[in-house]
């Protein structure tokens, strides 16, 4: 689980259910597991209402897993920008008591929690828990182009190409960390980079 | 000087009776210069001198935030109460100067929410004629959904339906009208914050309705000013201070306290805000806590106590004052 360290730095929790008319889950990758987890614990009859929004990711796990609970609806996609537009359509027409659950990396739920925000949800009063990849969706400050999957650091902005310092500084308007050229001074001077977040 | 409560010298500018129940004041500041600013759902503490008695009591401020060369409270008579509105209702004519406190929010609207829904009980009205002006100047989305006992006990409900007409809907408890609370607030948009001013109860069943619908509790405000509970007396020590004082029957500890000359701080004197909170040096006995502030670890631990609100019984308390 991700580390507080300043303000900015989401931190997240472990699902729980909650009381509510309406259950909708966003997860990828590991997130499915956070699902099952939570579903041991839910009342009988939880998941009969719930729509699950799952993205599995290259490896194509846990599927079954979440079939499984026998959810109202399940959805299957590639990646998330495929399921952007099913996410805006439900959420401008749900109603008070839809309660919204987001598992998995941080990408993904920063950038569910993007669109939820839009709606109208208040981020506190979402449901996170993180799992999987410390990858991070990385803004560059510079050129302000966002790069996926961020683990090193430094890492290189896939715009511009400048060398950043990635920093626990975190947007939540963008869904995404800041990235800050780190040899700005001179730019022959270069660091070793690390694997940061695996 | 309170925390918080920096105070205003005021003239009282117009007394109105609305109905049989409820009086309006209008007070302007005795300089002529304008009010200060305030937000929808503010409160002031009005001070009453009541012979050799101080009272304090807080009351909304029910006029548009949007003009502040005067303030305006609404007053409901409480023949069997502690004694403050009627001091209000009896004795506070046009022309009286009194001293008011600076305004404070404690149910400001949440100007991120999509829709503002509101439900106001009787004189809880109040409140909501500063929100609801507050928001139709900025073109806000809301809805208001008032319950009185009688037609003529609807105070405002007039006012209301002539400026915002199919907005406001309005509930008579001697017509059998009821708030279809579950399907109203099953129907809200995303996005949509509840704020309910009223008697205890129906604030308890409009937040107990809300959770178990799924309402997140960042969504849902409310408002409560408690009158504090009489009870038997008691003694009490204030160690900083080193005196020893009795808290009467019908007195507040927290009244008993600035008796006897001691300033503590305050903000709601309804126990909600937690700015009288006060820690409990020593005690032989029991706590009646009826504060909203504390935790019930707080209540259980006998370490704190809020003075506006809670009573004590028993052998002798000492507070950190």
């Amino acid at each position: 689980m991700a580390a507080k360290s300043i303000i900015s730095r989401p931190v997240y929790g472990t699902l729980s259910p909650q009381p509510g008319k309406h259950h909708l889950f966003i997860a990828d990758a590991e997130g499915a597991l956070a699902i099952s987890d939570m579903a041991a614990g839910a009342p009988a009859g939880f998941f009969d209402g719930a729509e699950i929004v799952f993205i599995p990711g290259p490896d194509g796990k846990h599927v079954d897993a979440l079939e499984a609970l026998k959810p109202g609806q399940f959805h299957q996609a590639p990646s998330f920008a495929s399921v952007l537009p099913r996410l805006k359509q439900t959420l401008s027409n749900a109603h008070m008591g839809l309660r919204l659950y987001l598992a998995g990396t941080e990408g993904l739920i920063g950038q569910a929690m993007q669109v939820a925000l839009e709606a109208g949800i208040d981020h506190t009063s979402m449901q996170t828990e993180h799992r999987g990849s410390l990858a991070r969706r990385m803004q560059c400050v510079h050129c302000k182009g966002i790069t996926e999957n961020v683990t090193t650091q430094p890492a290189t902005c896939s715009h511009c190409g400048l060398l950043l310092l990635v920093r626990d500084h975190y947007s939540r308007r963008l869904a995404a960390f800041q990235g800050v050229c780190i040899n700005a001074e001179d730019r022959s001077e270069i660091p070793p980079m690390e694997e940061a977040f695996p | 000087m309170s925390t918080g409560t920096t105070k205003l010298d005021v003239v009282v500018s117009d007394v109105v009776p609305v109905n049989e129940l409820v009086t309006r004041f209008h007070f302007r500041r005795r300089d002529g210069q304008m009010l200060p600013t305030f937000s929808g759902g503010a409160h002031v503490v009005v001070e009453m001198r009541d012979g050799d008695r101080t009272r304090l009591n807080p009351y909304s401020l029910m006029g548009s935030p949007l003009d502040t060369r005067e303030y305006t409270i609404s007053v409901r008579r409480d023949d069997v109460g502690r004694g403050g509105s009627l001091f209000m209702h009896r004795s506070v004519k046009p022309g009286l100067e009194m001293v008011i406190s600076y305004p404070v929010n404690l149910f400001s609207l949440d100007l991120r929410a999509r829709k503002h829904l509101m439900l106001a009980g009787g004189i809880g009205i109040t409140p909501f004629m500063a929100q609801t002006a507050q928001l139709a100047g900025e073109g806000g989305n809301f809805e208001l959904h008032y319950t009185c006992r009688t037609a003529s006990l609807g105070t405002y409900a007039d006012v209301l339906r002539e400026r915002y007409d199919r907005r406001i809907r309005l509930y008579h408890d001697d017509r059998d009208e009821r708030i279809d609370l579950d399907r109203l607030l099953s129907t809200q948009p995303l996005g949509t914050h509840l704020y309910v001013c009223g008697p205890a109860g129906m604030i308890n069943w409009a937040r107990d309705r809300a959770a178990s619908l799924g309402w997140p509790s960042e969504a849902v405000h409310f408002e409560h000013f408690a009158a504090p509970q009489p009870g038997l007396p008691f003694d009490v020590t204030l160690a900083v201070s080193g005196k020893t004082i009795r808290v009467g029957e019908q007195q507040s500890l927290l009244e008993a306290i600035e008796a006897a000359g001691v300033d503590p701080p305050y903000l709601c004197r309804g126990g909600v805000c937690g700015q009288c909170e006060t820690n409990v040096i020593s005690y032989d006995g029991k706590f009646i806590h009826n504060d909203h502030w504390l935790s019930e670890e707080d209540h259980r631990s006998g370490c704190k106590i809020m003075p506006c609100v809670s009573r004590f019984e028993g052998r002798s308390l000492v507070l950190e004052r």
